[in-house]
């Protein structure tokens, strides 16, 4: 089914114990874009993308990968997809050639059949070449520092050619150079017509990367879509006032999206308009004797962030 | 069939890279022989050579031992990321496990081999024909599949290697209440009941039968059955056991 979407879910439910990690997700992915699943910490990201990597079976709903039934055709699902988990699959005491050779033998085409050993040599050398991993191809990976151990792990999941790439946090723990090399791989990913969902906490690795941008808090999608309807979606502007004095600011900052305790700044969203501005002013500060200054700035993607995911759309998903 | 020869593979590279594993498993067969010879060897009177009489028992010690560390070797697959990526790769528990099953079984062959060699550089002169060893060898073979498997299971209801080597402990234990270094007839009467029925004296008693070509018997059949009976019972507990920790 060529035509399918990459990635479609609906009422996509996850329960551990007593805690309700996803409560009805739907998602929708078209094929060869990048999509970002983005979120704090705890929020499901995860459990969403193995549950969508065939790995972990949903409690309830159902989701199409590739054009494939998760439940009724995982087979032929997982022949279509790949998934570099948070943490390295490698064996640390096995060269890098060792374990790409080993996955690539282990991978069926499409069709199903098996990859030869000699085919399995070729694709691990090429792989090892475009992940620039040739010099160390053979030593023990437990020699690698962090980026190689990366590349590798992404260079394992890519023996299959898959139409569709799962990345979880792929580049948490990563210096910066690392994370650059790592996106631009992204980047070729999906030049090259591959469908990448990811996963992050970063906005700005968000904003970079993704096509568009799923913004997952307290076990739902709380706002979808690229990331400048995200923007638009909140507010245009901030408004930042100073307090003159602490019992103030204690006060006032649960309701902002921006804090600064050292110099008692808070900001709230606003479109900017005087009449909203005046009528902000007044609500925070009624008598005229709490805001020192203000001023007003255009809202970044972590604003944005932090209205969608605030505490107040936190539910007993987090007790 | 052949993902279990690509498992295969793989834990024999690693079991390969383990050089303290592998040193361990290699030079304690032969201390072990030695010190049971040496040391105690002129206090025992089994009415034979005690070479001859205790080389099983040596055998078994060690297949029990060299067994145990494939459940450390499957927790330690259990703690990183790569079983995940074989599951994607749709390949089941059954071939991984498998995989560590037949390593762990070769590197058991090789200490036998061993043990076997110094056990004729100092005396040992066993009377078996061809049949017999063949016996003899297919149930070690048996026993080292069977204790590999079960440590398999092991590691899958253990939550960190320290705990799995705690398996090795037990598994090197069982040996020493059976017939393996002193007729179970010179134990107290208590503890024979248990030494003349525990699978390992089966065993012991089939392989040293064979050897010495002496009539085995049904017990030969008693320590296949028990061989097969762990085997069968830890392929199924396992595979179950898999699914549940990689749910
Ligand atoms: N296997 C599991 N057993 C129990 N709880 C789990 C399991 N996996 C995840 N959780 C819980 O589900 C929640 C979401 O986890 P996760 O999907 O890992 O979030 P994220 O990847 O966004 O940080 C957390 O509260 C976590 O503790
Ligand atoms: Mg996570």
């Amino acid at each position: 089914m060529p035509d399918a979407p990459a990635i479609e879910a609906t009422g996509l439910r996850k329960t551990y114990g007593k805690v309700e990690v996803l409560r009805g997700l739907d998602l929708a992915v078209p094929r060869g874009t990048v999509h970002a699943l983005l979120g704090p910490n705890g929020a499901g990201k995860t459990t969403t993308v193995r549950i969508l990597a065939t790995l972990t079976e949903a409690d309830a709903g159902s989701a199409r990968v590739a054009g494939h039934d998760l439940r009724t055709e995982r087979a032929r699902a997982r022949r279509a997809i790949s998934l570099t988990g948070q943490f390295a699959a490698l064996d640390e005491m096995q060269t890098g050639a060792e374990n790409l050779r080993m996955m690539a033998r282990l991978t069926r085409t499409h069709g199903g059949a098996r990859t030869s050993r000699a085919a399995a040599r070729t694709r691990a050398a090429e792989l090892l070449d475009r992940f620039d991993l040739a010099d160390a191809a053979d030593r023990l990976v437990r020699t690698y520092s962090g980026g190689m151990r990366r590349r590798l792990d992404l260079a394992a999941s890519l023996v299959g050619q898959p139409e569709v790439i799962f990345l979880d946090e792929p580049t948490a723990g990563l210096d910066p150079r690392s994370r650059q090399e790592l996106w631009s791989v992204v980047r070729e990913l999906s030049a090259r017509g591959t469908t990448v969902f990811l996963t992050t906490q970063y906005l700005e690795e968000a904003d970079r990367l993704a096509d568009r941008i799923a913004v997952l808090h307290g076990g739902e999608l709380v706002a979808e879509g690229t990331s400048e309807e995200l923007k638009r979606r909140v507010a245009g502007q901030r408004l930042d006032v100073v307090l003159t004095d602490p019992a103030a600011y204690l006060r006032l900052v649960s309701q902002a999206v921006y804090s600064e305790p050292e110099t008692r700044t808070l900001g709230f969203l606003t479109d900017g308009g005087a009449p909203q501005v005046r009528a902000l002013l007044d609500a925070l500060d009624p008598d005229g004797t709490v805001i020192e200054r203000f001023s007003l700035h255009t809202a970044t993607l972590d604003d944005v962030f932090l209205t969608l995911t605030k505490p107040a759309h936190q539910e007993p998903s987090h007790v | 069939m052949s993902d279990t020869l690509i498992m295969t593979g793989r834990s024999v590279r690693l079991s390969r890279r383990n050089v303290d594993a592998l040193i361990m498993a290699m030079a304690l067969p032969v201390m072990l022989l030695l010190i049971f010879v040496y040391f105690f060897g002129g206090a025992i009177n089994t009415g034979t050579e005690y070479v001859t009489y205790v080389v099983p028992g040596v055998l078994l010690l060690c297949a029990g031992f060299g067994s145990a560390s494939t459940a450390v070797a499957v927790t330690e697959d259990l703690k990183g990321g790569v079983i995940d990526r074989f599951r994607s790769l749709d390949i089941g528990g059954t071939p991984i496990l498998a995989g560590h099953v037949l390593a762990s079984t070769a590197r058991n062959l090789i200490a036998t081999a061993l043990v076997f060699a110094l056990a004729f550089a100092i005396g040992f002169r066993p009377s078996a024909g061809p049949g017999g060893w063949l016996a003899a060898i297919g149930l070690l073979v048996a026993y080292i599949a069977a204790l590999s498997w079960l440590s398999a299971t092991v590691g899958l209801l253990v939550k960190s290697p320290e705990a799995a080597g705690g398996f090795t402990f037990f598994v090197s234990f069982l040996p020493y209440p059976s017939s393996a270094f002193v007729p179970t007839d010179t134990m107290p009467s208590w503890l024979q009941g248990f030494a003349a029925h525990q699978p390992v004296t089966h065993v012991i008693e089939a392989v040293r039968g064979l050897l010495l070509g002496q009539p085995v018997g049904s017990t030969g059949w008693v320590a296949l059955a028990w061989c097969t009976g762990i085997l069968a019972a830890s392929v199924a507990a396992s595979g179950a056991l898999f699914k549940r920790r990689t749910a």
